[in-house]
């Protein structure tokens, strides 16, 4: 059994395309063609420079000396806030542009919640001298002033999402009606893991350079490539497919995603998918999702705009509804708690999502000589203010 | 025969008018049912709301959400539908998004929908592929016929495919867009029309998208069996609430 997705789009009974019509041919296209044009030579050699000289690759595999002394294991931290404009999403940005020049197509949308695949799209868009136009909820554009302010130095325009709640559920709807509205010239860059096949495929693959370099990594460290574990914080899931990927179907590499609390579980304000959702249609792809009994989909919570998507990517569905993952969730307060940690113990500051993944070993035990990796997905200056209102720095 | 059916063979063309469930108030369910066939629609689409209708433009949106905070649920709208059989002959076409419909249970929800007298069902998310493997067959059991929409992106291939599929009509979507986002009909979408006319299908083709008046009926219906108002309608409903149906109507197409 493998855990990657299959030739119809699905992990296990998660995935697919659940799409209007008038989203087919777009889809189609996309689906009959990334994978060839992913194997081109001048595609890959293209990917690989940029993601060299560009992003900053390969990130460190730093061994966290301190961290790992005070929770009794030996942690390693993949450096993807090194990269370029401060995470992981840069990696996925980079590759869907290239996509899209391949495809043809001469005009960029997408969607965002906090603003960090916002500014890596605009970025990328910028590179590449393509327009680019950017749904984000009018609420996140109030809350994530400076990142809209990134955006529109990039050159994007960036467009309220009015409808709904308002957030990030809402711009994703609005972004895929743009792509109703215009399907012949424009290419959508999905930021995550989920969306109807191939997206979630084709973002995991992109996002994949981090699991390849950990191996290579843990070759010259340890002398072995697989760790014991691989943690990470799942949103929609991104940074986490893109560190599991190459030991999805590796029973010896323990698996953990870490969702995000909120509140606490049962608070009412939470956006622990896998604990309170339920197998329903989000975004054209079958997966797990909040949702009301009547199927109305919900408004999650997290001090971390980055994991308040009420879905999960259809690939973390599964890795739940098998078994294949742990999955923990942590509160807004032990995540608070584990960033500010790793920036005393380690001078380094994380972003709120990654600090959910730091929080757990307060309570999740590693034998001595585990190998334990954390995907630290992105860093924390644009969670500065988050930081600073909380601990009342 | 299922009465979408028996509706299609009538020798004129056919208005099809949607409106959302629990929209403006949470019970006018039945009086726009009641006042549009009495005033000579053809084909009723009742609209289950959904919070995140990614097909829909900012009209059919608003409705949706307002209803969603007036109370509906699917639930609720099949106890509204109790005994409208009772009332109207009309043929009555639920449409909503599959995420409700999977959450009530599909098998239930399509059972429900006999029950109460329901013709057909449009669910703009479920593809006619996994529709075709999975569904079709439970479906007709229960009497639904599923329609299909196609687009100017559509390719000739794919058509024949869903008029294979298919039994009723085709919803055949003016342009590429979401709903209520046109005005007028270009030369594009007249070529667009003559292909798909030329394609000599089974099933007749109701246009929907675009049309709000008599003129865009027409304009539509020289083309197609049927024409289909959705955001002009919701218009009506928000500024008039269900008073002066039948002036809404008659605008379209006087009664015969």
């Amino acid at each position: 059994m493998s855990y990657q997705v299959d030739e119809k789009g699905y992990y296990g009974e998660f995935g697919g395309a659940y799409i209007p019509e008038m989203l087919y041919p777009n889809v189609e296209e996309l689906r009959s063609r990334y994978l060839n044009i992913m194997k081109e030579e001048s595609f890959q050699k293209e990917f690989k420079e940029l993601l060299k000289e560009y992003v900053g690759r390969p990130t460190p595999l730093y061994y966290a000396k301190r961290f790992s002394e005070k929770y009794g294991t030996k942690v390693y931290l993949k450096r993807e806030d090194l990269c370029h404009t401060g995470a992981h999403k840069v990696n996925n940005t980079i590759g869907q542009i290239l996509m899209a020049q391949k495809l043809g197509k001469k005009r960029i949308i997408a969607e965002t919640g906090a603003g960090q695949h916002g500014v890596a799209t605009a970025t990328v868009c910028a590179l590449m001298g393509m327009e680019c136009i950017v749904y984000m909820g009018e609420i996140d554009i109030d809350r994530q002033a400076p990142n809209v302010a990134r955006m529109k130095m990039l050159g994007a325009t960036v467009v309220p999402a009015k409808s709904g709640s308002r957030t990030l559920k809402d711009a994703t709807n609005e972004a895929i009606r743009d792509w109703i509205n215009n399907p012949v010239d424009t290419h959508y860059i999905i930021g995550s893991v989920v969306g109807p096949h191939p997206y979630p495929d084709m973002v995991a693959r992109f996002q994949a350079v981090i699991s390849e370099e950990i191996k290579n990594q843990l070759k010259e460290k340890e002398g072995k490539e697989d760790p014991d574990f691989v943690v990470a914080c799942v949103g929609g899931g991104s940074n986490a497919a893109g560190a599991y990927y190459h030991y999805l179907d590796n029973p010896d590499v323990g698996i953990i995603a870490v969702e995000a609390a909120g509140k606490g579980v049962d608070s009412g304000e939470s956006a622990a998918t896998s604990a309170l959702g339920k197998a329903g249609i989000i975004h054209g792809s079958k997966t797990l999702l909040m949702q009301t009994g009547d199927g109305q989909i919900t408004e999650p919570y997290s001090i971390s705009a980055g994991l308040d998507y009420p879905g999960v990517g259809p690939m973390h569905a599964n890795l739940y509804a098998s078994g294949r993952g742990e999955f923990i969730s942590i509160t807004d307060e032990d995540a608070m708690k584990a960033g500010l940690e790793l920036a005393k113990l380690e001078g380094i500051i994380p972003a709120i999502e990654t600090s959910h993944a730091l929080a757990i070993f307060e309570t999740r035990k590693f034998e001595k000589d585990d190998i334990v990796i954390v995907n630290l997905s992105g860093r924390g200056d644009k969670d500065l203010n988050t930081y600073i209102e909380y601990f009342n720095l | 025969m299922n009465r979408i059916n028996k509706k299609l063979q009538v020798d004129q063309k056919l208005l099809s008018i949607y409106f959302t469930a629990g929209y403006p108030d949470i019970n006018d369910t039945e009086k726009i049912i009641v006042d549009l066939e009495k005033n000579g629609v053809d084909f009723i689409e009742i609209g289950l709301p959904f919070s995140d209708p990614l097909a829909d433009g900012p009209t059919i949106q608003e409705s949706s959400t307002r209803a969603l905070k007036n109370g509906m649920t699917t639930e609720k709208l099949f106890q509204q539908l109790e005994g409208i059989r009772d009332k109207v002959e009309i043929p009555l076409i639920i449409m909503g998004y599959f995420n409700p419909i999977l959450q009530y249970g599909v098998e239930a929800f399509c059972r429900k929908c006999q029950e109460t007298g329901i013709d057909g069902l449009i669910i703009p998310d479920l593809p006619v592929d996994v529709y075709h493997e999975h569904y079709k067959q439970l479906f007709e059991e229960y009497g639904l016929i599923n329609i299909f929409l196609i687009t100017p992106q559509t390719s000739n291939d794919r058509i024949r495919f869903i008029d294979s599929v298919s039994d009723g009509f085709i919803y055949m979507v003016s342009s590429a867009s979401v709903t209520g986002s046109t005005s007028g009909f270009g030369e594009n979408t007249k070529a667009y029309f003559k292909r798909i006319n030329e394609l000599k299908l089974k099933n007749p083709q109701i246009v929907g998208f675009g049309i709000k008046d008599k003129e865009t009926f027409d304009q539509a219906t020289q083309y197609a069996k049927g024409a289909i108002i959705g955001s002009a309608f919701i218009k009506h409903l928000n500024e008039n609430g269900t008073a002066n149906i039948k002036g809404f109507v008659q605008n379209v197409k006087a009664l015969t």
